[in-house]
């Protein structure tokens, strides 16, 4: 166990370092810079702009600059012309800078702020996800063929094929206006949060109806399921307790990635629903050529993404001991 | 792997406390996130980018600082004359070169001091240096010395010149004189634009000492940081979400600020933004979705009125065919700009026929003849293009990826091939690499558009000086330039529109611009908000702003044209009213 942690963080390590250089060297090859608008500066203040942030200066500096540890600037080490009053900072330091749009915020702040909004959504979002998905699943699983099954099949279908904006569009026309049960948009309370999550959810419900179904038959046609009801158990305890653990193996799988997909799949959900998540930063950032911001998100979502996977990982040695960690 | 084999028990606690722990995490951030709701809620369109005055440059930016700071001046709601803000006075010289302005002495900081010509002079200082890198600076540059200050700077980046040498004096605390390069008309509508708001010097510098030289900015503009001398104070701002507004009990108008508290929300979406206003969640959105326009005209609470705004296609003069101006004028004539207006934009939009919108006081604007397709030809074919001549090369339309440029790119197209047979194909980019294609003049024609910042032509006519940063066409003209030039030192406000007139003559005769259609506002406001009118700036400055009463809704129900459809407002029904209300808002010329 502690041998697969560490080969895992090592990996980390170098994985982060790769996202960071690239998406550093990438953003900034992209054409168009943060300060570019529909009204050109003249070149004298333009120079004042890019002096303050400096983006004067030659791009392997800027890198060294934004990885820190060291402050390059003139208030950084005396060993590098500056005056030591602000030595160290950059991302080794955990300083992701200030944003370049949001210039009242630094990165940090913002990521703040946002985090736990995209967090709670994606927790909603998840509930739903699981709570519908493996109930269908299971009974479509155990109904197989029926017309219970069809439907349930058909509406996953449904959930996959249909992008969540249609999903969301329709939830707000019958739960807003026809039948007024939710607040169209907003964030604040429970009920801001219900039809945002349900409509983010949805696809992956349904992805997840049809894994827990597959797995599930799967399970149901194993020698030990057979023991079981031969032994004259309960349906209900054969179900719950011998078929579901192996059944959801797939959708445990599923989790990470549905879950980084949850994360930065909310774009057009917090846009409809005037979520200020983090999914509308990973996109606008990178629009709006706010370098800092962009960085800060991207290095934030690859830490997200790992750690899931990780935790995925582990979750399965406890749903199947037959699992060994030194294998994965 | 001892270790990870649980007993099933245990396996039970952990997941139980799991949960547990999300869900009461979920329910405790649910509870921290809940506030109030506000006397008044808009939609902001986007998050603002600073709310320091000085380095901001957006309409959205504009609505918030116009609530925290107040300038020398502020402008009536309706016809935009400059009343009286921090400055209760103000004199002119004959010509027209010294503004005096005598600040109130009742004026307070929110820190309890008094607002002073020194805190101008501090406030313009730090506007005007290089290293506040202001991207409106060159707005004060009107000023003796300005435009030195901020762009000669030595190898440290810091100004060469002495800030003395700028014509901005304090004469004594109450005092402030303003000495100007050029007789400047629109001067005064500059001093209610917010970069020109006043900052608290010892709120910077208590913030710069407290944080050091990285970090104070961003400190100082934290809500129990920040010291304003406006209507308003900020408590409370989320990024992305909302800036929630508080009445300044300190301000020196507060009896005539009625609402105790605004939420200006970023919301982006303009269908969101609706459904908000629609419910209720919204009292004012400053755009719909087009989509909707059609079906919005009718209703008492949306109004679009005339803003000063040109829609227009830039044309690349570096590139032939493009840079012979009989072929411009042709594309210019045959563009059908009514269909653009009656069928996409909808909203009474108006063809233009040139680049000064409508609503200029005393300035009569130029229009060049449309839909004159003969015309077209003819000048055409003495260009060497049509049915004797040569092929007309495919002409590329280039836009910003948005659907309403591209209906419009559509129905350009559909026009040339139509009456001139020429072909064009459309290409779209994101925003900042479409901006880079403009800029580098990499474009057939562009799609462009512009807002003035003041009431005057010359806002949209020094664009087009030769090399001007903002023309982009690689066009120039040296009798343009000249007129330009002239009119800046015009002190006869006639002889000077004249000038800008006959230059705006030669624009429209050299076309480095295909004009096609003003701006109107597109505010969509609930019909009791009183203070709030739709004028030619979208210039709205909060503290104006109360709910009427039923009773007064009446009778300004009784005043609009019965075809409108009334509905239903979710402001409060007894109106909201400020302390020291006794009509309609002071102003020389009434409400």
């Amino acid at each position: 166990m502690l041998r697969f942690l560490a080969r895992r963080l090592l990996w980390f390590a170098i994985t982060l370092f790769c996202v960071v250089t690239i998406s550093f060297f990438m953003m900034r090859a992209v054409r168009g810079g943060p300060f570019d608008g529909e009204r050109t500066l003249d070149p004298a203040i333009e120079r004042n702009i890019e002096a303050k942030y400096h983006l004067d200066w030659s791009l392997p500096k800027q890198y060294l600059q934004y990885v820190g540890p060291f402050n390059l600037d003139e208030h950084g080490f005396e060993l590098f012309g500056g005056d030591g009053s602000d030595r160290f900072g950059g991302v080794l330091c955990l300083e992701f800078g200030p944003s370049f749009k949001y210039k009242d915020f630094t990165v940090d702040q913002i990521i703040g702020q946002s985090l736990p909004i995209s967090a709670l959504l994606g927790i909603v979002a998840m509930m739903w996800a699981l709570a519908l998905g493996i109930s269908a699943g299971i009974a479509s699983a155990l109904r197989r063929g029926s017309g219970l099954d069809l439907g349930m099949r058909l509406a996953a279908t449904g959930g996959i094929a249909l992008p969540n904006f249609v999903i969301a569009s329709f939830l707000v026309i019958l739960t807003v206006f026809m039948i007024p049960l939710f607040p169209v948009a907003g964030w604040g309370s429970i009920r801001h949060m219900l039809l945002p999550g349900f409509a983010l959810g949805a696809p992956f419900a349904a992805y997840i109806s049809r894994l827990t179904r597959t797995g599930m038959l799967e399970v149901l046609s194993q020698d030990h399921i057979r023991t079981a009801q031969a032994k004259g158990l309960a349906p209900r305890t054969v179900i719950l307790r011998h078929a579901l653990k192996g059944g959801l193996l797939p959708v445990v799988s599923y989790l990470g990635p549905a879950t980084a997909g949850i994360l930065t799949g909310s774009l057009v959900i917090e846009k409809i629903f005037f979520i200020p998540g983090l999914g509308s930063h990973f996109i606008n950032s990178a629009l709006n050529r706010d370098y800092t911001l962009s960085m800060g998100v991207t290095i934030l979502f690859t830490i997200l993404v790992y750690s899931l996977n990780t935790l995925v990982d582990l979750a399965y040695t406890m749903l199947d001991p037959r699992i060994d960690l030194e294998e994965i | 792997m001892q270790a990870l084999t649980f007993g099933d028990s245990a396996r039970k606690v952990v997941a139980f406390l799991l949960l547990g722990a999300v869900f009461v995490g979920a329910l405790a951030l649910a509870r921290s996130a809940r506030l109030e709701p506000a006397d008044l809620v808009f939609n902001n369109g986007t998050e603002v980018s600073t709310l320091d005055p000085a380095r901001v440059t957006g309409v959205p930016e504009g609505r918030i600082i116009k609530a925290l700071f107040e300038g020398l001046v502020v402008k009536h709601p309706r016809t935009l004359e400059a009343l009286p803000g921090m400055a209760e006075s103000w004199e002119v010289s004959d010509d027209g070169l010294v503004y005096t302005f005598h600040i109130r002495p009742e004026a307070r900081w929110t820190n309890d001091l008094p607002v002073t010509a020194h805190d101008f002079v501090f406030s313009w200082e730090r506007f005007l240096h290089p290293a506040t890198a202001a991207e409106y600076a060159y707005q004060l540059w009107y000023v003796v010395g300005a435009e030195a200050y901020t762009t000669e700077v030595d190898d440290e980046g810091n100004p060469k010149n002495d800030f003395s040498t700028v014509g901005i004096k304090a004469l004594d605390a109450a005092t402030l004189q303003v000495t100007l390069r050029n007789p400047t008309p629109f001067f005064m509508d500059l001093m209610a634009f917010y970069p020109m708001f006043p900052v608290n010097q010892a709120n910077i510098e208590e913030m710069q000492a407290r944080y050091g030289e990285e970090d104070w900015e961003i400190q100082w503009l934290q809500p129990e940081n920040l010291v304003t001398n406006g209507p308003d104070t900020v408590e409370y701002r989320r990024v992305n979400e909302r800036i929630r507004l508080r009445k300044n009990a300190d301000y020196w108008d507060a009896d005539n600020v009625a609402l105790e508290t605004i939420d200006a929300l970023a919301i982006e979406q303009a269908t969101t933004g609706l459904n908000m206003y629609l419910t209720g969640a919204a009292h004012f959105v400053p755009s719909v979705p087009t989509t909707i326009v059609k079906k919005l005209m009718p209703r008492e609470d949306f109004n679009p009125a005339p803003y000063l705004g040109t829609y227009f296609y830039r044309v690349n003069t570096t590139k032939p065919p493009f840079d012979d101006p009989r072929v411009r004028r042709a594309l210019a004539l045959t563009i059908d700009r009514k269909a653009i207006c009656e069928k996409i934009t909808k909203a009474g939009q108006i063809p233009a026929g040139g680049l000064v919108p409508p609503g200029m006081p005393g300035y009569a604007g130029v229009s060049m003849g449309q839909g004159n397709v003969a015309l077209a030809k003819e000048l055409l074919a003495e260009a060497g293009f049509g049915p004797e001549g040569r092929e007309f090369p495919t002409i590329e339309i280039h836009y910003n990826t948005l659907e309403a440029h591209r209906d419009i790119a559509e129905v350009v197209g559909e026009s040339w091939r139509r009456n001139l047979g020429i072909k064009a194909k459309l290409q779209n980019q994101e925003w900042k690499v479409y901006l880079d294609t403009q800029s580098n003049l990499g474009y057939d024609v562009s799609r462009s558009a512009w807002i003035g910042d003041y009431v005057d032509p010359n806002t949209f006519l020094d664009m087009f000086v030769t090399d001007g940063e903002n023309n982009k066409t690689g066009w120039g003209n040296e009798r343009y330039d000249l007129l330009v030039a002239l009119s800046s030192a015009e002190l006869d406000p006639t002889k000077r529109l004249e000038l800008l007139r006959e230059a705006e003559e030669i624009l429209i005769d050299e076309m480095p611009i295909l004009p096609i259609y003003y701006y109107v506002t597109q505010n969509l406001v609930d019909p009791r908000l009183g203070g709030f009118h739709e004028n030619l700036q979208d210039e709205h400055f909060p503290k104006f702003w109360y709910w009427m009463s039923d009773e007064e809704l009446g009778s300004k129900r009784a005043q609009q044209p019965e075809s409108w459809e009334q509905v239903t407002s979710s402001g409060p029904s007894e109106g909201k009213y400020a302390p020291g209300f006794t009509g309609p808002i002071p102003s020389p010329t009434g409400r």
